[in-house]
């Protein structure tokens, strides 16, 4: 290990003999830390993608703020920054929204604009490693561990290129965080948002997360930090100050977890493979429902959903569920474990019928949504002995696939379907309809 | 209360009624064990509201009483003390129980015996007698089919009845289904269909384990009681309807397979090694005397196997969950086991050379 801080120029990411002025580019944008030559996992996290997007593509909105979200009663999916100084946040739902910034510009999310554009953002990642483990449509981990040679450049200089590259090509801003493990790197990509580089070292980094709450540390949610604090323990050095066996003893798997975490201790590998650990489509009411012949055309219009999402990657779930949220939005789940991993929509309907029916008495939903987990590769259609239909259900399904495939997703659909669209096309707003999945 | 007993008896009692007792309980005294003790013999009693076992054993009552202690603890002291062991129960002045053995000496906390619940069972209309190993047999061949999934809730046990002259035994969850009969045991004649719970079966099996003897079965509309010797286990009954199971078994399939058991079960073990996955489909393909198991593993690769067999009918495919397929070759006692086939889409008779009261169906996968 060398004490000689390293220093790159952000603008032409050429090293600095004498920061803070490059002398190749006459830049004064430089980015140094002691350590920045050994650090190689990296997260990197598009800076309010979705309404960046929208900002690109359309110049006259670049100086607003902009809300990307579904309908009045949806909730906010992302809002650029200038909407965030007025207080609103993604998950903010839309009412609460527009209450604190009413001269935001709404726009209704174009997943699949956004899609692409992660994709390639991805593929741009996929040139520097191939350990880039998604966290979702628009953040990644990166392990550049040993790409040094390979790209003759330090992983902080492969980085600065990338957030370069993706700002060139795709016209978005992204944030970097450097550091020695995913825990640090992704805190660190927090730090200097937007378009930001930020660097946690092992010297630093422990100095840093000392006197942060004990909810800074990701899994730590309100129910924990309550328990922790009736324990005293408020913040990340109070944590330090328990024994391993103590934290274990008392708050159980999580309690060493965090004990480890708070000394900044994670030994999480990058995952190109990313553990999808559920498949599941949901949808927010323009107007609340309570008649379950109503709820059921909804329901199945999102098993279908959540099947071809299955199909699409090849995946089937073993365990059902039915989401629901009511008026007050008290959040309901009731799942099913089935005997074995199933796909086909016709198979999730049935399933979640039952159970809709044991909710859907007299009470009104704001929220509906249907989804699969417990994972594994599709075992194959099963039928069902009591059910003597549910066979050539089955086949009914895979073959109107086959058709959907050839000739559009609308080319064959069920009644049911076509009745819970034609009841939503009434509500012009809702977002259910449109919006295409992309199958990747 | 105060009594002693030898540590065998106390084993013995302990094990049969212990293992109804829910390891986590909202309701703490569901933990206990009732335990009363009058005229030389000791009374236990566990339950979970749903099963209650109860057994009796010899015991010197130096001073009768009722009291109810931790189940697994006390059951675990009993094991944890050597062969031949006295043990010493009695209430010690705050009310908590000592047990004592040799120079070992436990405390344990009492919950009043009144607080106890007792299941009240009555209006019994029909009752027999068969022998623990008809009833062991019946619920062997059938268990290993019973649904686990909630919502058809009626097949999460064993559908018993009379039929045609022998008692029936159907257990399925939609996607295979175990049958099995005996001769009708006397008195058992119009015994209305019964489902009985899982858990139940599980207990009533423990408890007839090694038995040679015979076991009075009790039945009333709500409730099963069977009794074998001091031991009685009193069960709710699943209060819905079976399905009409007599129509999911195929009645004209005529393709038949017949194969080597072992041979078949051992193949389909190996085969199916290839996946890593819980579940996995395999591909039975048949011509002529031939029978070729695949395994096609996107990921972790494939595998495939031909096997000898007796078929000679026209050639087909058909797919089915490995693990159904084995559970079903667990229960074939002959050398041969009898596929009845239809198509790739319709249900499999399977049938055992050996054991002409039992069959199995299974559903086929569409791979």
């Amino acid at each position: 290990m060398s004490d000689i801080t390293v220093s790159y120029c952000r603008d032409c990411i050429s090293p600095l003999p004498e920061p803070p002025h490059c002398l190749k580019c006459d830049g004064r944008n430089p980015l140094s830390h002691p350590e920045i030559s050994q650090l190689s996992i990296a997260h990197v996290d598009c800076d309010a993608f979705y309404a960046s997007i929208e900002k690109r593509d359309n110049p006259s909105i670049a100086h607003k703020p902009v809300i990307v979200g579904g309908g009045t009663r949806g909730v906010v999916s992302a809002a650029c920054y200038m909407a965030r100084m007025y207080g609103v946040r993604s998950a903010m739902p839309m009412f609460k929204a527009l209450k604190a910034c009413p001269d935001a510009v709404v726009i209704k999310p174009h997943m699949n604009k956004y899609a692409e554009d992660g994709y390639k953002i991805r593929n741009m990642m996929k040139t520097l490693t191939p350990l880039v483990e998604p966290l979702s449509i628009d953040e990644a981990f990166l392990d550049l561990t040993g790409t040094e040679r390979l790209h003759g450049r330090s992983p902080a200089q492969s980085l600065l290129k990338l957030q370069k590259e993706i700002l060139q090509d795709i016209g978005v801003t992204v944030s970097v965080g450097l550091s020695y493990n995913k825990f640090l790197a992704k805190t660190a990509s927090d730090l200097d948002k937007p378009h930001g580089f930020a660097v946690l070292g092992r010297a630093d980094a422990l100095d840093f997360l000392k006197n942060k709450p004990v909810d800074f540390i990701f899994g730590v949610g309100p129910a924990f930090a309550r328990s922790l604090s009736k324990a005293g323990i408020h913040s990340i050095a109070d944590v330090r100050k328990r024994e391993d066996s103590d934290m274990m003893k008392r708050f159980g798997e999580s309690g060493l977890r965090l004990a480890r975490l708070s000394r900044a201790e994670d030994t999480r590998r990058v995952n190109p493979v990313s553990d999808r650990k559920s498949v599941s489509a949901e949808t927010t009411f323009n107007t609340d429902i309570g008649d379950p012949d109503l709820l059921k055309d909804r329901l199945w219009l999102l098993c279908v959903k959540t099947a071809d999402r299955a199909k699409a990657k090849d995946i089937a779930g073993r365990v059902v569920t039915l989401k629901l949220k009511t008026r007050s939005f008290e959040t309901i789940t009731r799942r099913r474990t089935l005997a074995q991993p199933v796909q086909l929509a016709d198979t999730i309907f049935h399933t979640l019928e039952p159970l809709l029916d044991k909710e859907a008495n007299g009470r009104k939903f704001r929220l509906l949504g249907a989804g699969i987990s417990d994972l594994s590769a599709p075992l194959g259609d099963s039928g069902d002995l009591l059910d003597p239909t549910a066979f050539k259900r089955g086949i009914a399904e895979r073959a109107s696939d086959k058709a959907r495939a050839k000739f559009g997703k609308d080319a064959v659909v069920k009644g049911r379907e076509l009745r819970a669209r034609r009841k939503s096309s009434n509500n012009p707003k809702t977002i259910l309809p449109e919006k295409p999945e992309r199958n990747s | 209360m105060k009594i002693a007993i030898e540590r065998a008896d106390l084993l013995k009692a302990l094990g049969h009624v212990q293992s109804v007792v829910e390891r986590r309980n909202t309701i703490p005294i569901l933990s206990n064990v009732l335990m009363s003790a009058q005229d030389g013999k000791l009374h236990f009693v566990a339950t979970d509201l749903d099963i209650e076992i109860s057994e009796s054993t010899s015991a010197s009552v130096d001073a009768p009483g009722d009291i109810t202690a931790p189940a697994h603890t006390l059951y675990d002291i009993a094991r944890k003390l050597p062969d031949g062991a006295q043990v010493s129960l009695k209430i010690n002045n705050e009310e908590r129980l000592d047990v004592d053995a040799g120079r070992a000496h436990f405390t344990l906390p009492l919950l009043p015996s009144g607080d106890f619940p007792k299941m009240t069972a009555d209006g019994f209309t029909h009752e027999f007698d068969m022998s623990a190993a008809d009833l062991r047999r019946l619920i062997d061949k059938t268990k290993f089919a019973i649904s686990t999934e909630e919502t058809r809730y009626y097949l999460n046990g064993i559908y018993v009845h009379a039929h045609d002259g022998v008692l029936r035994a159907v257990a399925t969850d939609g996607h295979r289904l175990a049958l099995s009969e005996t001769a009708l045991p006397n008195g058992a004649a119009g015994l209305p269909g019964v489902i009985i719970p899982r858990k139940t079966v599980a207990e009533v099996r423990r408890l007839i384990d090694s038995s040679d003897g015979d076991v009075t079965i009790s039945v009333s509309d709500a409730k099963i009681r069977f009794t074998l010797g001091d031991a009685v286990l009193t069960s709710k009954l699943i209060d819905g309807t079976f399905p009409d199971y007599e129509r999911v078994i195929p009645r004209n399939n005529d393709r038949e397979l017949v194969i080597d058991n072992k041979v078949f079960a051992d193949a389909v073990d190996r085969v199916a090694t290839i996946s890593a996955e819980k579940s996995r489909s395999i591909k039975l393909s048949l011509s002529q005397d031939s029978l070729s198991l695949v395994v096609n593993n996107p990921e972790s690769g494939n595998a495939h196997e031909d096997l000898m067999v007796d078929y000679g009918d026209e050639p087909i495919e058909i797919g089915f969950n490995a693990k159904y397929l084995l559970d079903v070759a667990g229960q074939i006692e002959g050398r041969d086991a009898t596929f009845m086939l239809d198509g790739p889409a319709s249900p499999a008779l399977v049938r055992d050379s050996e054991d002409k009261d039992s069959l199995f169906v299974l559903m086929p996968l569409r791979v």
